[in-house]
């Protein structure tokens, strides 16, 4: 590599880089803590455009929130893995499982819910309420829920507890990766290997049961019998589970994610994200025992924020695009200080009005209905009152009138004006239902169905969790003709289940000459 | 533009020599990954070259193509498909062939495939003169409503299609021929206005007068024996209802005029001839369920 030897220092990128590591080495230690060397990998002094990804070996820390996302991993695995098993008796003509994506019979099951074709805009507004539910969080707190629920969080997390426990911590997790090859080394590379992929196949294994009926579909993949898309899609799921959280880990959330460049519209001065209090930090440097610590500032540089970091950065570079609020350094941090005997609490969840309000020697507050907020929050209740209102009032009926408009309308040989329509009824109930079908709006016209003598009154069975489209006629007599506007009026179809009561309606119109 | 080579103070990276307004381009390598996808594209294609057909060649003074090493051939693919739904399509096509129009009408899945069919074999042979939607016009009936000439069951549908009308060429064509009564000078120019002016009333859509009068009784004396008493027409002759709303050749009394002294005879062809006897059910059991059927 070239460079420009007057200003190109140990600072420039390329010296940085290939030294990196070999640096971190030299440095003694020199605090009496397990002082790690660790350099953030986005830290100015090494950056450069097209650098190669310099690996990162997090470290284990121990603390509430390492608990709290402990806690989090098991439920949200738990809720991945276990969701497609449990059971919902929907009677003999629907799949008897709680959660369920049907597409071959295009319905979807989520418990008490089903969602027909026609119905896919409550997804929609469940996607509505998922983004909104995200933007309020995200300016409240920043990305917490990629610190904490986000699958590529989650995996890589279950991913480097594997690694830990086969390759050791980060300490032994370096020595080992710039060790010479041994057997012992190929041995924990291979086992760390088929550990994830075994995982990555359970978990693109868990995806398939989503779609299918879950006991009978895990039958099938164990004898080899299911259908080859069901292992096709297992292997594609595997293989990205695999990549994203065992290789690519923190890749992903930096250059892959769009939220990162999102987030920064979403929070604010008052919005809690993980800070370096460097109005108590600093100025930082190496505490030796029984030393005063008047004049200094609490941090003693022991890097261990960074190590920590799944990320690799040094949150003490204040708020960065790479940082994903998961608070492991606030763990690290603690640690530390209850060691250095130093109150906790030097990199917290604070807001950046409160590091402005401490330094300008005001009291500390916590203001969360702001204007920003309060929308989200609004929003939120808004779309979820809608959601809320709209399933709970949707009826069982489906009901769609569709006018022949080829040819408008017919006359017949009495002289009296007819006009074509499909009715289309879905009865979404699990039992045959009888409809009765009549029409309003013209009170001389006639109703008949197609193939059906006239004067009968049109009713019709529908079989259960079905759509069934029926012909009819409207007929109007000739000295009716005067009730027609213009040669058009409007007609409205009302569809009666007849065990039930329930009622729907669908207006359309009449046509005949002008 | 361009300008000797250089090495960039920030990153150490090459400049291209390219500089433009004092910017200048750095000379970084493509990107590995990307740069090994390529090499891997142009295997692939070589590979693909060679496997499947690709060159246009000339042999023994014609051109041909590479046939590929596997015998690839999208127009035999395309042949299996077709053959193969075809072959799916048969199954109910027997069925619709063995059996009777009302056993077919009685049968759902039938019927939908017997609509499907009758619906395109419709569009493309009985559209031109009966209309997309089968509405007619002026000498071509409409298939909706409920005036039959010939008859509007089932089976006098089936009849017509197969036979069609005054097609001589079809021994069991519906055939039927009105006098040109002032052509060939059998009713005067004055009888023909009387009797027009009272097939009107028929309708309801003329007045009772002097000359209506006069020509019903010429109607009774010309015209009856096809159209029977009160105009009300005769399916065994093919003789239109005249006493209905509904004129094939316009109800004005121009039209009518013309039809008496002219007389009309539209034409069907005998679809029999033309279509497989399948399609013909098909389209006989379409226009049935155009809403007119009986």
């Amino acid at each position: 590599m070239t460079s420009d030897a007057s200003t190109a220092g140990p600072e420039t990128a390329g010296a940085g880089l290939t030294s990196l590591i070999g640096e971190a080495e030299k440095l003694a230690n020199p605090h009496g803590h397990e002082g790690e060397t660790a350099t953030a990998v986005n830290s100015e002094k090494n950056r450069s455009l097209y650098a190669s990804r310099i690996k990162i070996y997090p470290k284990l820390v121990h603390g509430r929130y390492r608990l709290v996302k402990w806690i989090v991993m098991a439920i949200t695995l738990g809720v991945y893995y276990l969701t497609p098993w449990i059971r919902w008796d929907r009677g003999p003509f629907a799949p008897d499982q709680a959660v369920l994506l049907d597409f071959p019979h295009r319905r979807f099951y989520f418990f008490w819910i089903e969602i027909w074709p026609q119905e896919v805009y409550y997804l929609t507004g469940l996607l509505i309420l998922a983004s909104v539910l995200l933007f309020l969080v995200t300016s409240l707190a920043g990305r917490v829920w990629c610190g904490y629920t986000c699958p590529q969080t989650v995996w890589t997390d279950l991913f480097i507890y594997i690694e830990r426990l086969i390759e050791g911590d980060r300490s032994a997790r370096i020595r080992l990766d710039k060790s010479s090859f041994s057997l012992s080394k190929l041995f924990r590379k291979v086992s760390k290997h088929t550990v994830w992929l075994i995982v990555a196949i359970a978990t693109g294994g868990a995806w398939v049961f989503y779609f299918d009926d879950a006991p009978t579909l895990a039958t099938n993949l164990l004898t080899f019998s299911a259908d080859p898309v069901a292992y096709l899609f297992i292997a594609i799921f595997a293989a990205f589970t695999y990549v994203f959280g065992g290789l690519a880990r923190e890749q992903v959330c930096t250059y892959m994610c769009p939220w990162p460049r999102i987030q920064g519209a979403m929070f604010d001065d008052e919005s809690f994200l993980v800070t370096y209090k460097y109005d108590r930090g600093d100025p930082r440097g190496p505490h030796k025992k029984n030393t005063s610590w008047d004049g200094r500032g609490d941090c003693i540089d022991c890097g261990q924020c960074v190590a920590a970091c799944p990320m690799g950065i040094d949150i003490r570079d204040g708020m960065q695009l790479e940082c994903i609020q998961c608070a492991l350094c606030i763990d690290a941090c603690d640690e530390i200080m209850a060691k250095v005997d130093r109150p906790r609490g030097l990199i917290e969840y604070d807001t950046p009005a409160n590091m402005d309000r401490r330094l300008a020697g005001e009291k500390e507050r916590i203001h969360i209905f702001r204007p920003r907020t309060v929308i989200y929050m609004g929003v939120l209740v808004l779309v979820s009152a809608i959601m809320f209102f709209s399933l709970a009032t949707r009826g069982a009926i489906d009901l769609n009138v569709l006018r022949d408009r080829n040819p408008l309308f017919v006359q017949l040989s009495d002289g009296s004006i007819r006009n074509g329509y499909t009715v289309k009824i879905i009865n979404k109930v699990h039992q045959e239902q009888a409809f009765s079908i009549r029409i309003d709006g013209l009170p001389s016209a006639q109703l008949i169905q197609q193939g059906v003598s006239a004067g009968d009154s049109v009713k019709t069975a529908i079989a259960p969790d079905s759509l069934k489209d029926i012909k009819t006629f409207v007929i109007l007599p000739r000295d009716a003709l005067g009730s027609l506007d213009e040669g058009e009026a409007s007609l409205r179809f009302i569809v009666e289940n007849m065990s039930t009561g329930e009622t729907v309606s669908n207006e359309t119109s009449f046509r005949g000459p002008r | 533009m361009t300008d000797t080579k250089h090495t960039d103070d920030v990153t150490g990276v090459d400049t291209t020599g390219h500089q433009w307004d004092d910017i200048r381009e750095l000379n970084n390598p493509l990107p590995k990954w990307w740069v090994y996808s390529f090499y891997a594209c142009i295997v692939w294609s070589v590979v693909y070259w060679i496997v499947m057909p690709a060159w246009p060649i000339f042999m023994n003074g014609a051109w041909t193509y590479t046939g590929g090493v596997i015998g690839y051939d999208q127009r035999v693919v395309v042949e299996n498909d077709i053959a193969e739904v075809t072959a799916g399509r048969q199954v109910f096509l027997d069925q619709i062939s063995a059996q009777d129009l009302p056993t077919i009408q009685q049968n759902a899945e039938l019927m939908e495939v017997a609509l499907a069919g009758g619906r395109a074999a419709f569009g493309d042979n009985c559209a031109p003169c009966h209309g997309s939607g089968a509405q007619g016009s002026t000498g071509f009936p409409n298939l909706n409503d409920d005036d039959w000439i010939w008859g509007g069951s089932l089976e006098d549908i089936h009849v017509t299609l197969k036979h069609g009308i005054r097609w001589e060429a079809d021994d069991d064509t519906r055939f039927n021929e009105m006098p040109r009564y002032l052509t060939d000078e059998i009713l005067t120019s004055d009888q023909v206005n009387d009797v027009t002016d009272y097939v009107l009333t028929l309708s309801g859509t003329g007045e009772v007068t002097e000359a209506s009068t006069r020509g019903s009784e010429v109607f009774a004396r010309e015209c009856t024996a096809c159209h029977m008493d009160g105009g009300i027409g005769n399916r065994e002759l093919g003789a239109p209802n005249l006493a209905d709303a509904i004129w094939l050749y316009g109800g004005d009394r121009a039209s009518v005029y013309e039809s008496v002294a002219n007389a009309r005879s539209g034409q069907m062809p005998a679809w029999g001839d033309r279509l497989d006897p399948v399609t013909v059910k098909q389209l006989a059991l379409y226009v049935h369920a155009l809403g007119g059927g009986e």
